[in-house]
């Protein structure tokens, strides 16, 4: 297999990768950007963005189109929807094979890899995704218009999801592994007083069934052990989300939940490899944020080069 | 009619047409959301690999949507888009919710080219 070579790559296309690539490839720099997922990150999950400075509402979508068409005006090149299937970061010229396919160089390494929806971990989770289980309400709600579904989670997003579903379903049951909620006091309190939502504590989904399409859930009490069946047409998870290092791990350095470590100019343990975004140890994680990061990470690497 | 880069299929003439004379067809059929949008960036990818198999898109919220939102393959799709691969006029596969570009690369290879 042939390698094409790239002054510099970056591993995702969220907010931290598409500024980081924005920047490079303004500097010269022969710019890839490879993306697991899709174009944008979190951002296209955001309906409403009031918080980034310069733009006074839009949505996460909105944005990420314009961050996506300036990088590639700059000339970068962008790979999307990929799967990685080898990475070599250790090494002076580092490398990337997506896909078992094709394989790319490059002299330095910009980790914006962003984080993902934590999964249930339950039985037969990736047999029924887009058959009754869905990580976005906005997304796949209208398709349970009338019907019965639950929502697993006790975070902010959870709730706030669950009332948004209420538009289109006949009923939520709201499933939380813990006693009390980690949700804001309003959150707590929409979710509470819609007479659509009911609420089952205490308790995980160990097991989804059906045919084709989820038809119910296995539930299983945290305190007694017990497991017992709950008929639904639909299941939507909210419990949080971890930072996408499983690639990273073995050679990066990471903090005990997994996010890489770095110094402010968002240099990590390796040489000629830099990090940005919500993948690295930080308390905020804003858009804001990861556009700072991605910009730091990015002259970062020209200084880098150039030294 | 959707905001990417592909060629829209915006009525049921259209679409007929289009899997008629084309031997080679991938239709993906959406919205502008987080699911839909990885297939058409991939979709756009493809595009110049594939001059053999041609690529549109088609809003999942018009009415002559029909023709693929009730096409007998979408039975039990719960999740956009609704992706559909057409063989001389046949919808040979289809699938639920969002694909990567190997899952698309290799259900073009065994059904289309
Ligand atoms: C529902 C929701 C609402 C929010 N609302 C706001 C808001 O109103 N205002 C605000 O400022 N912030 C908001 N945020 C937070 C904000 O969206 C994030 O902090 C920010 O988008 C993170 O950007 P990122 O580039 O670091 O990571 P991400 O957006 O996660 O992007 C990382 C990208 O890398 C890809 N990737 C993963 N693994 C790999 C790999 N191994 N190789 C290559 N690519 C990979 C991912 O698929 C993804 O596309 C919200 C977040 C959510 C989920």
């Amino acid at each position: 297999m042939n390698a094409e070579h790239y002054d510099a790559i970056v591993l995702g296309a969220g907010a931290a990768g598409l500024s980081a690539g924005i920047y490079l490839a303004r500097a010269n720099l022969k710019t890839l950007i490879i993306n697991e997922g899709s174009i944008g990150g979190q951002m296209v999950l955001t309906h409403a963005v009031a918080n980034y400075p310069g733009v006074r509402e839009a949505s996460g979508r909105e944005i990420s189109q314009v961050m996506k068409n300036q990088a590639k005006e700059f000339g970068c090149d962008i790979e999307s929807n990929v799967e990685i299937t080898k990475l070599d970061l250790t090494s002076k010229k580092k490398m990337v094979e997506i896909d078992d396919d094709e394989i790319f160089t490059a002299d330095v390494m910009i980790l914006a890899t962003g984080g993902k929806p934590r999964k249930l971990g339950a039985k037969n989770e990736d047999k029924f995704k887009g058959l009754g289980i869905s990580y976005c309400a906005t997304c796949d709600g209208d398709f349970y218009t009338g019907k019965d579904v639950i929502v697993v989670g006790g975070g902010n997003s959870a709730l706030e999801e669950a009332v948004s579903l209420t538009k289109w379903v006949k009923s939520i049951t709201v499933i939380h592994q813990f006693d009390n909620f980690q949700a804001h006091e309003y959150a707590i309190e929409q979710a509470e007083k819609n007479s659509k939502i009911s609420f089952i504590l205490e308790s995980k989904i160990t097991e989804y069934l059906g045919e084709q399409n989820v038809e119910g859930v296995i539930i299983q009490n945290q305190k007694t052990g017990e497991f017992s069946e709950l008929k639904t047409d639909g299941v939507f998870v909210y419990i949080g989300y971890i930072p996408n290092t499983d690639k990273l791990k073995d050679v990066i350095h990471l903090n005990e939940r997994e996010e890489v470590l770095s110094d402010e100019n968002m240099q990590t343990n390796i040489k000629g490899v830099f990090v940005a975004g919500d993948v690295r140890e930080k308390k905020y994680r804003q858009i804001t944020t990861a556009v700072s990061d991605g910009t730091i990470a990015a002259l970062s690497a020209i200084e880098y080069l150039q030294s | 009619m959707l905001g990417t880069n592909l060629k829209h299929i915006k009525s049921e003439e259209e679409f007929n047409e289009v899997i008629k004379n084309n031997e080679n067809v991938m239709i993906c059929c959406g919205r502008m959301g987080p699911m839909c949008l990885p297939v058409y960036d991939v979709m756009e990818n493809l595009e110049e690999k594939y001059e053999n198999v041609k690529f549109y898109d088609m809003d999942f919220d018009i009415p002559e949507a029909h023709v693929l939102r009730n096409h007998q393959l979408a039975r039990g799709f719960m999740g956009l888009p609704f992706t559909f691969y057409f063989k001389n006029g046949k919808a040979v596969k289809a699938t639920s919710s969002i694909q990567n570009k190997k899952q698309i690369k290799s259900i073009i290879e065994e059904y289309l080219v």
